[in-house]
């Protein structure tokens, strides 16, 4: 690797190659001059397509699929460096990584995404049962190990957990309840499995027109409902989720949802809040504490869920403020609406298309097209199940080589069923 | 837009009883509504709704049980006794923001 440290030009550096990073590299390279280095970091050169870990678990994808070179989806002209980072410090506009080295930046857009983090809760990452009984599917080895647990399992009771908010792709857990529901059934060993969804919310739906479009669903499929949950620990002896007001939970296996922060070097950084997560303007997405740095995606502390939907909508935004920033020193003034949409398996080849922004919960309605569609929004649809395993083509073929994508960035109200 | 009166204070609230305008609310208020799901409020609890209230003016976000013990130093077991049964919500209902949610 060349020497990084001192600036002989202009430098931006993106920390991160994932969906935020490798979208917003390309997009930097595409709009600035040659004379602007453009350093994508990342720890490794493993890009994960993480909604396919909700796949792996129940068998529909083989676990090699979901991982990709990140280097291919890089365009020329960019330069990558694999190394971990240790330390950000704006004060010096320089990132640290773990092997000592440092890169002096003009501009440093932070895409580093969440991180799970079982060792924050008493009984998770240090108890007997982590990946015994008690299992996560947010990261590759979580998904691969809850699949091989998931074959050998033969009944009991199942809990699918989750610790506390905010959580990446927060419908996640929800949706892999369904499916498992599903694969329970396929396997005909549904009536031996006892399958209870545990939340900290007060329901698995918690905004009110999806909550009373959607709150049967549970029911439908004989799935336990446990809201307001408060994990306090687990208790590995007697197998038990324990609550802080004493309730237990038992289970027979736990896919638990632990807590997430932000990336560690962040903890060590001169940038980031208490849980690790960058502060920026919730519209513009720059730092709230060095007019240099951007953030985006997860690795933000945005009021609005953590999900690639919002990083790819924020991208569109985002570019034009740096590019802006960075070549006419224009302030930034493009505004991210917190516009985001999801497909959400429902089970049953079937699935539920949402579409929200800071301002405005899930509705029911169309998408694209007002009145169009195709698509159904808050409803379940055949539709929207092969929309979200279309999904998977657009993110390698579309998003991530910086083609145009053809839906809006803003949230549009025509084509929603308007209510308060 | 439901709107609720009590001991004469009147304020927006969404189906559930969650305030919608966080400036309609105050100490007095709270100490009436508090009343209503039988919590005496003492200078303890008002602690912890000002820190809600100051972190969501932050953030745009009701804090989480899990904020509340990282960012506000308070003790979870604490928040229990001071709100028992379902702290994250009675302090948010209490401190005039919206219920902690998901994104559905």
């Amino acid at each position: 690797m060349d020497d990084l440290s001192v600036k002989t030009g202009k430098r931006v550096v993106v920390l991160g190659a994932g969906s935020a990073g490798t979208m917003m590299v390309n997009k930097l390279r595409t709009r600035l001059p040659d004379e602007w280095q453009v350093v994508a970091v990342d720890r490794d050169n493993a890009h994960m397509y993480q909604p396919g870990f909700l796949f792996i678990p129940v068998g529909k994808y083989k676990p090699s699929r979901v991982v990709h070179s990140r280097k291919k989806y890089l365009l020329p002209g960019i330069d990558f460096v694999e190394a971990a980072v240790e330390k950000v410090v704006t004060a010096e506009n320089k990132v640290y990584l773990s092997s000592g080295q440092a890169i002096e930046y003009d501009y440093l857009l932070i895409a580093t995404g969440t991180q799970i983090r079982p060792d924050l809760t008493e009984g998770m990452a240090d108890g007997a049962l982590w990946f015994k009984k008690v299992f996560e599917f947010y990261t590759y080895e979580g998904s691969v190990a809850l699949r091989r647990a998931l074959e050998e399992f033969e009944g009991g009771k199942v809990v699918v957990h989750v610790t506390d908010m905010p959580i990446k792709c927060p419908v996640a857990p929800l949706e892999l309840s369904f499916l498992i529901d599903d694969y329970f059934r396929k396997k005909r060993i549904r009536h031996k499995v006892d399958l209870t969804y545990v939340t900290p919310l007060d329901g698995a739906f918690s905004k009110p027109v999806a909550s009373r479009e959607l709150g049967n669903l549970l029911d439908d499929r004989a799935i336990r409902l446990r809201p307001d949950f408060a994990i306090d620990r687990i208790d590995n002896e007697t197998q038990e989720l324990v609550g802080y007001d004493g309730t237990r939970i038992p289970f027979d296996l736990c896919i638990t949802t632990p807590l997430n922060t932000g990336q560690d070097y962040v903890f060590a950084s001169d940038i980031g809040d208490e849980s690790g997560f960058i502060p920026v303007d919730k519209h513009t997405l720059q730092s709230t504490d060095a007019p240099n740095v951007f953030a985006i995606g997860d690795a933000t502390n945005l009021p609005t869920s953590k999900a690639g939907a919002v990083a790819h909508f924020s991208s569109e935004k985002l570019i034009e403020n740096m590019v802006g920033l960075m070549l006419e020193g224009k302030q930034p003034a493009e505004r991210f609406d917190g516009h985001a949409n999801c497909f959400v398996e429902s089970g049953r080849g079937q699935a539920l298309l949402l579409d929200f922004n800071y301002d405005t919960q899930p509705l029911t309605g169309t998408y694209p097209l007002a009145h169009v569609g195709p698509m159904k929004l808050l409803g379940r649809s055949r539709l929207n199940h092969m929309g979200k395993l279309a999904f998977e083509k657009m993110y390698w073929g579309l998003l991530m080589r910086n083609r145009k994508n053809p839906l809006p960035a803003d949230m549009q109200i025509a084509g929603k069923k308007w209510e308060e | 837009m439901p709107t609720n009166t009590l001991n004469g204070y009147s304020f927006e609230v969404d189906n559930e009883g969650f305030f919608e305008d966080r400036e309609q609310w105050s100490e007095d208020l709270a100490r009436e509504l508090a009343a209503l799901i039988d919590i005496n409020l003492t200078d303890e609890h008002m602690k912890v709704l000002k820190f809600a209230r100051d972190d969501q003016a932050q953030t745009g976000l009701t804090p989480t049980l899990n904020r509340m013990n990282k960012t506000g130093g308070f003790v979870v077991k604490d928040l229990f006794a001071l709100f028992p049964g379902k702290p994250a919500k009675k302090i948010a209902w209490l401190a005039g923001l919206k219920k902690p949610t998901s994104c559905v």
